[in-house]
């Protein structure tokens, strides 16, 4: 399986930790809402299909990843920095790489 | 001035160190290996949205214009940098000094400085057969159009970690953790032994 890292390119998996599920959402640290923390820690979605994932590129970059990725084909949609502080600015970011990857 | 800022660094490679030719070589040698040692390496990494000030102070300190894009880099032949991640640059120089050099301009506002001058051996691999070597070892595209000179790359080897920077043609430099280094160099060494190599 590879993962096309929007810095790094289309890397080998061993370079990448799972990080989790990517459709938590996390209470407020102050919150005593238990529902909503009893969700956070126990509630998955678990899809047959296509499934919001975090992924960290530790053997790369290190960058945190949103990763949509098929859980039946493994076939993986979108990759995108958790930060979006990066995107779309042609900062030695994301920018450079995906226009050429867009070309090829 | 320069003022020496460390103790002399010790290559960790001393005892697998063996200047000569190697393995099978009598065809010729395809491989140069040799331990680059620069004077100091920082690792720099910028404040989201301050990317641009830190690329400048790279220019600054080192007279090195980074090209644009994610892994773009440049080398004189003395000083070396590269983009390893967002925001975040490996520099290295022949002589010391560069941390507190990039401390003077990389303000607290900008970024961070690290000095890894001790945290980091360079080990330089050169030769027709240095991108074949390589690819033994990482899983990444060393072709020149995909990794042009001056480029850098995060990767592992079995969980070592490396970055490298082609600086040549044919001609690569990684720099791995120190206390990796001499267990990585043996294992390039015995990668480079069906070529031929020659340790410089
Ligand atoms: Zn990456």
């Amino acid at each position: 399986m590879l993962i096309t890292c929007p810095y790094c390119g289309p890397r080998d998996v061993i370079e990448f930790t799972y990080q989790g599920d990517g459709n938590r959402e996390r209470p407020d640290p102050a919150s005593q809402n238990f529902e909503a923390w009893n969700a956070y820690v126990y509630d998955r979605l678990n899809p047959a299909g296509d499934h919001n994932e975090i992924w960290q590129h530790s053997g790369g970059c290190r960058t945190h990843l949103r990763v949509v990725r098929n859980t039946l084909t493994h076939e993986i949609s979108s990759v995108a920095f958790v930060r979006g502080d990066h995107q779309g600015r042609g900062d030695h970011g994301s920018a450079a790489r995906r226009k050429a990857e867009d070309k090829s | 001035m320069v003022e020496r800022q460390s103790p002399e660094p010790l290559s960790p490679l001393e005892p697998e160190f063996h200047v000569g030719s190697h393995g099978n070589f009598e065809h010729g040698v395809e491989i140069i290996l040799t331990e680059t040692r620069p004077g100091s390496i920082v690792q720099l990494a910028a404040w989201p949205g301050e990317e641009k000030k830190l690329i400048a102070a790279i220019r600054t300190v080192t007279g090195l214009a980074l090209p644009d894009g994610a892994g773009g880099g440049l080398s004189d032949g003395v000083k070396s940098v590269f983009g390893f991640a967002p925001g975040k640059f490996t520099i290295a120089d022949e002589a010391e000094g560069l941390a507190p050099a990039f401390a003077k301009v990389v303000t607290p506002a900008i970024g961070t400085v690290t000095d890894l001058s001790h945290g980091r051996t360079a080990i330089r691999i050169a030769g027709p057969k240095a991108e074949w070597v390589l690819a033994k070892f990482f899983a990444i595209d060393f072709s020149l159009p995909a990794f042009p000179i001056g480029a850098g790359r995060s990767t592992t080897h079995h969980d070592i970690f490396a970055q490298i920077q082609r600086t040549g043609a044919d001609q690569f430099d990684i720099y791995v953790f120190r206390s990796f280094a001499r267990s990585f160099w043996k294992a390039l060494c015995h990668a480079s032994e069906e070529v031929g190599y020659e340790v410089q």
